[in-house]
């Protein structure tokens, strides 16, 4: 065999395997995208049947009758709201303390490693927390234990963001409003937060989607409840929790409404991430 | 002009269109008033950032404290013991700390080949315009809820498992010695293979992202190199882009380990929840969160409550443990990428 001979087969071989590795990695990014669309067209399929305007009205019924997920629809929002008033002016405030103040602390070196700990810990352990310091002292579930057990997920998110979009405001910005004897506070408040206002915005509505389809921090704070409630002082419906309850019941109805309130949230979940996506995309382009 | 004669400053200002001129005010005051405002600004905002230290001591705090009256009656016997009995207020963590290193051990043999494979594909082999489209839609797996996973995994997956690649599974290694005990019995859908295929799915996207973000951080200039020297694509990758970000993609995979060790309402709906260590990889078992999710609110008595607790202390060490390890091996990655 000659060298010519010798390096025509090395050549393929080596051809061969580079057509084999790449046709792997298109299969495995139809493998990906495959789950993605069947999760999603199964949800479809089974919800949409189920969608009307009495899911949105009525109450959750008992097995056997008709009725709709309002009770825990609100109880969803009321939660999520008070979160996210709970949870998001500590996570801003931590992340200003890191980018402007004590940008090359020892402090802020041990929070941003703590922060990013929280942002991937089991939630159900946050759920264990809270049931340890409001619950069991408190000695009943109540719709603030689960409000304050999402904001603690609401913080992490926060913070992180907040941090990321306050180093990236260019340190000219800051010269300029100090050059003019401007204070700190109003720098960092009316310059710095305004430079970043969209990164911002982009944080906390990733927080809500992150905590609006939450379950395992709901199910010993905030428990469920049947019926109506507004009183954040009593156990409180929220729809991840009821759905978790339909689908494991025997009832075919009820799993319905499982499905039904499974569109709901992931519909909600995915718009929110596609606007987040659209801010921080715009506010990237104009910086 | 000397200091005294400007004891008074006005505030001249246009708002809405008219120009203001608010009263005289004192120098020293005006000064006084924003270094206080800038103070108190200041340590609200170095409050909150201990805020975030207080929630992680509080968690490890309560947790610990909740977990003392197992650790008195138990000890240390918690940790390997098998039996899980509510009646006799018997318990021991084994079946349910198998089960979560089981299913994320499935979950990562799986995840962790198709999600470097992915990012091959979104840095090396995909059309520039087709890669954001591609990344965005991997990336909206992360964003289901996990509840979707279990709903989804309970009625659709696990049936069809029961159908097709259980019994599969069954004839094609029911006769090989060792690997016939890992598929066992019965298919009955749910169980740990079904449990750790649904965490594969979920914690693909956070490997595919974070190994797509570290190839991208290889320098241009050795992977031109490597093409000038006649590479293929694939040897490229295998010889100078993997070697050059291995330390980061190690930090994704912790990561995404960190999720599927912690994963709970998917897994508990799959899960079969059954106390009991079994060999077969299509038996019901336990995980740490699922047991906790699934028994905490009926838990009666205080050992039982206690016993749970601790499980989730366990689960919160494992996993802080596993985090902490990704965060240092990216932050590396990140320190070398700044250089």
């Amino acid at each position: 065999m000659s060298v010519a001979e010798i390096n025509t087969a090395l050549y393929n071989r080596r051809r061969r395997r580079n057509i084999r590795a790449m046709a792997w990695s298109l299969a495995a990014t139809a493998f990906g995208l495959g789950w993605l669309v069947l999760i999603l067209g199964v949800l479809f399929w089974e919800g949409l049947s189920g969608l009307s305007l009495s899911v949105f009205t009525e109450m959750t019924p008992p097995p056997g009758a008709d009725g709709g997920l309002l009770n825990p629809i609100v109880g969803s929002l009321v939660m999520t709201f008070l979160a996210v008033l709970i949870g998001t002016p500590i996570g801003i405030l931590a992340g200003t303390y890191m980018a402007e103040y004590g940008r090359y602390d020892r402090l802020t070196h041990v929070v941003r490693f703590i922060n990013d700990i929280l942002l991937s810990a089991p939630s159900i352990v946050i759920g264990l927390f809270i049931y340890e310091v409001m619950v069991a002292p408190m000695g009943h579930f109540s719709g603030w234990a689960g409000a304050v057990a999402l904001a603690v997920i609401v913080i992490p998110v926060v913070v992180r963001t907040t941090e990321d979009m306050l180093t990236l405001v260019p340190n000219a910005l800051r010269e300029a409003a100090s050059a003019l004897g401007l204070p700190r506070s109003i720098i960092i408040l009316r310059i710095s937060y305004r430079a970043a206002r969209a990164g911002m915005i982009t944080g906390v509505l990733l927080a809500i989607a992150r905590i609006s389809g939450e379950t395992a921090p709901l199910l010993f704070t905030a428990l469920n409840n049947q019926f109506w409630s507004l009183n954040l002082n009593a156990p409180m419906p929220s729809l991840p929790v009821v759905i978790f309850q339909f689908a494991l019941s025997p009832y075919k109805d009820w799993q319905k409404l499982a499905w039904t309130g499974a569109l709901i949230i992931t519909l909600s979940v995915l718009i929110l991430s596609i606007i987040a996506r659209v801010l921080a995309a715009r506010s990237s382009r104009s910086s | 002009m000397p200091l005294e004669e400007t004891k008074a400053v006005t505030d001249v200002a246009l708002q809405g269109g008219q120009l203001t001129v608010s009263e005289p005010v004192s120098r020293q005051k005006l000064l006084a008033r924003m270094r206080f405002g800038d103070n108190a600004f200041r340590l609200t905002t170095r409050t909150a950032a201990i805020v975030v230290l207080l929630i992680l001591g509080g968690v490890m705090v309560s947790l610990f404290l909740g977990s003392l009256p197992t650790l008195k009656s138990f000890g240390f016997s918690f940790l390997y013991e098998q039996r899980w009995n509510p009646v006799t207020e018997k318990f021991g963590a084994l079946a349910p700390i198998y089960g979560t290193i089981v299913t994320s051990l499935i979950a990562m043999l799986i995840a962790v080949p198709v999600g470097l494979l992915i990012a091959v594909f979104l840095t090396e082999l995909c059309p520039v315009w087709l890669r954001r489209p591609i990344g965005i839609a991997i990336e909206l797996l992360a964003g289901i809820p996990s509840i979707i996973y279990g709903i989804w995994g309970l009625f659709i997956f696990a049936p069809f498992l029961q159908g097709t690649l259980q019994p599969f599974l069954i004839s094609l290694f029911g006769n090989i010695p060792v690997l016939s005990s890992l598929f066992e019995g019965p298919p009955y859908g749910i169980g740990m293979l079904t449990a750790g295929l649904i965490l594969a799915i979920m914690v693909l996207p956070f490997i595919t992202s974070i190994s797509r973000d570290v190839f991208e951080a290889v320098p241009p200039v050795l992977k031109e190199a490597a093409y000038g020297m006649g590479c293929t694509t694939w040897e490229v990758f295998r010889y100078v882009v993997l070697p050059y970000a291995r330390v980061g993609v190690i930090g994704g995979v912790m990561l995404g380990l960190g999720r599927a060790l912690g994963e709970t309402m998917a897994v508990t709906f799959v899960i079969g929840n059954a106390h009991k260590v079994s060999s077969s990889l299509l038996a019901p078992g336990t995980t740490i969160s699922a047991t906790i999710a699934n028994e905490f609110t009926e838990a009666v008595g205080d050992l039982y409550t206690s016993s749970l607790i601790t499980l989730g202390l366990i689960l919160f060490v494992i996993t802080f443990i596993v985090l902490a390890c990704a965060r240092l091996m990216l932050a590396r990655i990140d320190r070398r990428g700044g250089k």
